[in-house]
């Protein structure tokens, strides 16, 4: 089953409220914070709180991801040595720029898991471009390690650094996203459309779900349960693109019955982007609980 | 001693309360005999109800030493009535009073001085809250207290069980011939569904108001055939502590989703259908699956009978959208309701007893289909404590909450999984007010319980696709994650008696250890 990446919600590390039940709100992955949302002061505590959560929670089918600090700082190589052993899924490098800087992570993960006799490889990555020059380098960046399962943006740096500000239809970032959307599909990974950070607008919220949605994006990360109902909504099929998507999966399974090598639907040949295509839509329609394989109907 | 129907051992007799009857099953009682009723008067034509002031009404009603008296919390926590009533009846030197308020709230603190002064000596409610509710656990009172539902309460007026000889009640609006309504006024509460009972029943009413109007109040929720006395006074309450303005809907996110969870199980149930019925808290999560079912109403075309109980400005917006028919309002919960109650035709004001008394020909909770709840703790037989806290005190009301759950198709416990690091599912919990087996769902953030009497619900449950966890299994997951609480350790003293909506025992309060 292909993995869904619709929501990454972001849950500030040294909060252990949200730390605990994070999980609930039915994201499809979750992201603990030890970087820019945890004050100097609390670095420790993130660590330590994170690290015991991992271990003693039970986050069920949920992703688990952890934003660690970069390694330019003081903390970036205790936050791994303490997140390899933690095991989430995912250890997500903040603002690469370009290959080196996964490559560095990587090896600093490879002899940790040596080190704890851990498989190495066992630990997946996720880098966030933020800035220009990690724009310009997003392609070598998304296939600088095998670690890597998806490449994502962050807006806010990067529009400064832009000499921007963020606006509604967010053409200033059109570039950057597309960018990032072609090197992670170049690479064969995921890519992740940065934050929407104010709550109160739900229809900007929307819209820029449907932009990044149309760019191809994966999913959004999100910084709110209420964005992630919103989000899911947006990602979901309609009935009609279920139902038609069902006829095309039918149309291989019989024409791979019959031995068949070339697929008609309607009298249309059915080629290799169309399956998957058809493949993709049930996947999500699946994930939205709007349609079960057993059942074949929406 | 003797064990009820929970397992709770109930004794037989208390000095000072008499015989006790244990709790059996939630309609196991039938009653004998017939209703109580106010004494006869004979009012001369065109003579006046007016007097001066409090304490020359209390002299005129003949309050003296061993009376039981009564009052409302329509005022909530804005009551002015409750201290300016107590504080001159102390003056007056009036002791070894029954004091039989429909709840008590944070602002009666004063009272605790006069427990201590021998001016109260009983007191049966349906909710105290601290301070007052700390130093009852304390064993401030010699006689422990009766907890009622509002229900409970209405019945044990009505029957005669609990006979009220002066009622005291704040009214928003009245007319010097004892007209009343409280919707109208500064201090405006909405219903006095609460007060109406005692209004009826208790051999002398008297009416305090700060919103004298010109004869005949119209319309009126008590009238002249009831009233004795009316007073005037300066002010009845704070009006901010009296209703809220409309209780926006929630953005907590813990909220929504319980809320959430909640209305899936209502679509999932076979309740949510044409023409019918539900209630709803106040609180955040019910608030929420109020303003959700709306969307599912809209979405499914699908209009209800009537709203019931606390009515908030969320079941307004119901009725006046017409997706509900009509609402009975015991308590308005808000100040939009409060106005619709004035304007709305098909708002209608209800008294306790129409509301839930058991013991009547019929009460409004026999019909009502889904409701929402609260609760303090849930054990693993589903039984409901909403009057302790986890710290054993008595602290919240009873309200009615076992009323609704025994007469509604579908009960629902929203409440969060733990709150503040303890686990709300309990092996047993601290004081039984609602029975297991009239509550049917548990809803928590982390997931859904069915009470294993229900499998049809069950049934509806898992074809609906909804995620089933056992009541243990929800206790586990928090106890995973907060440990097992010590055990809260109590002396022998019995301080409070939790009566079932029907008059039987459903299980005592106890002293809490380590306090003189």
């Amino acid at each position: 089953m292909v993995k869904l990446r619709r929501t990454m919600m972001y849950v500030t590390g040294n909060n252990p409220a949200n730390v605990m039940d994070a999980h609930l709100y039915g994201s499809d992955s979750i992201m603990f914070d030890l970087e820019d949302s945890v004050s100097i002061k609390e670095k420790d505590s993130a660590r330590i709180l994170v690290y015991n959560a991992l271990k003693t929670m039970d986050y069920g089918e949920v992703e688990t991801v952890v934003r660690i600090n970069g390694l330019d700082t003081p903390f970036g190589r205790a936050d791994l040595e303490a997140m390899v052993r933690a095991k989430p899924d995912i250890i997500r490098l903040p603002k690469a720029e370009k290959a080196e800087d996964v490559m560095e992570v990587d090896n600093i993960i490879t002899e940790i898991e040596i080190k704890i006799g851990m498989e190495v490889g066992t630990t997946k990555m996720m880098a966030a471009i933020e800035s220009p020059l990690g724009v310009i380098n997003a392609y070598d960046i998304a296939k600088a390690s095998k670690r890597l399962v998806a490449i994502a943006i962050g807006a806010e740096d990067f529009v400064t650094n832009m000499k921007t500000t963020r606006s509604p239809e967010g053409i200033e970032l059109l570039v950057a996203r597309s960018q990032l959307v072609l090197a992670a599909r170049a690479a064969g990974i995921y890519a992740l459309d940065t934050v929407y950070s104010n709550l109160k607008n739900d229809e900007g919220f929307i819209d820029e779900v449907k932009l990044i949605k149309q760019l191809g994006f994966d999913g959004k990360s999100v910084i709110h349960p209420r964005q992630i109902g919103l989000t899911h909504k947006i990602y979901t099929p309609t009935e009609k693109e279920i139902k038609n998507a069902i006829r095309v999966v039918d149309a291989i399974k019989e024409a791979e019955e019959k031995g068949s090598g070339v697929i008609a639907l309607d009298g249309k040949m059915i080629d290799g982007p169309i399956v998957d295509r058809a493949y993709r839509v049930l996947e999500l329609a699946k994930a939205a609980g709007v349609y079960k394989e057993d059942e074949q109907n929406v | 001693m003797s064990k009820n129907g929970v397992g709770r051992e109930i004794p037989n007799y208390i000095e000072g309360i008499g015989h006790l009857k244990p709790y059996e099953k939630p309609f196991s009682v039938i009653p004998n005999g017939n209703k109580a009723g106010a004494k006869l008067k004979r009012p001369l034509p065109h003579a006046s109800k007016m007097v001066e002031s409090i304490e020359e009404v209390i002299i005129a009603t003949g309050l003296r030493d061993g009376m039981t008296i009564s009052f409302h919390h329509h005022f909530r926590n804005g009551d002015y009535i409750v201290n300016m009533v107590m504080n001159v009846i102390a003056k007056l030197g009036i002791k070894n009073l029954r004091i039989a308020p429909s709840s008590l709230s944070t602002c009666h603190s004063s009272l605790i001085d006069h427990i201590k002064n021998g001016i109260i000596t009983g007191i049966e409610t349906s909710g105290i809250r601290e301070p007052l509710g700390t130093a009852i656990s304390q064993g401030i009172m010699n006689k422990p207290v009766i907890i009622r539902s509002h229900g409970g309460r209405a019945r044990a007026i009505e029957s005669g069980q609990l006979k009220i000889d002066v009622a005291f009640l704040g009214v928003p609006a009245c007319d010097d011939y004892g007209n009343a309504n409280g919707f109208s006024g500064k201090s405006a509460c909405g219903s006095l569904g609460y007060a109406k009972v005692d209004a009826k029943y208790a051999d002398q009413v008297v009416l305090i108001t700060d919103n004298l109007v010109e004869y005949p109040c119209l319309p009126a929720s008590i009238d002249q055939s009831q009233v004795d006395y009316v007073v005037k006074v300066e002010s009845i309450g704070d009006p901010k502590g009296i209703v809220s303005g409309a209780i926006r809907n929630t953005t907590n996110p813990k909220d929504l989703l319980i809320a959430e969870n909640a209305v899936k199980s209502i679509l999932a149930s076979g309740y949510f259908k044409e023409g019918f019925s539900y209630q709803t808290g106040a609180a955040g999560a019910s608030l929420a699956v109020t303003a959700l079912l709306r969307e599912k109403m809209i979405e499914q075309n699908i209009k209800g009978s009537f709203g019931l109980g606390g009515i908030t400005a969320q079941l307004v917006q119901l009725l006046e959208e017409g997706l509900m028919k009509g609402l009975y309002d015991t308590q308005s919960f808000d100040l939009v309701a409060a106005e619709s109650l004035g304007r709305n035709t098909n708002h209608i004001e209800v008294d306790a007893g129409f509301y839930a008394n058991p013991h009547n020909s019929g009460c409004a909770v026999n019909k009502l289909d889904i409701v929402m709840l609260g609760a303090l703790e849930i054990d693993t037989d589903f039984n409901v404590n909403v009057i302790s806290k986890s710290d054993g005190v008595i602290s919240q009301a009873a309200g009615g909450h076992p009323d609704t759950a025994a007469g509604a198709n579908m009960s629902v416990i929203l409440a969060p999984l733990i709150r503040s690091r303890i686990p709300i599912i309990v092996d047993k919990v601290t004081t039984v007010v609602t029975p297991g087996e009239t509550i049917d769902v548990v809803v928590t953030d982390y997931g859904i319980a069915v009470n294993p009497l229900r499998q049809d619900l069950i049934d509806k449950f898992k074809k609906a696709n909804i995620k089933l966890y056992t009541i243990n299994e929800l206790q586990e997951i928090a106890e995973k994650l907060t440990g097992k609480p010590d055990k809260i350790e109590f002396d022998d003293k019995i301080v409070g008696i939790v009566e079932y909506r029907d008059g039987t025992v459903i299980d005592v309060i106890k002293k809490i250890k380590n306090s003189n």
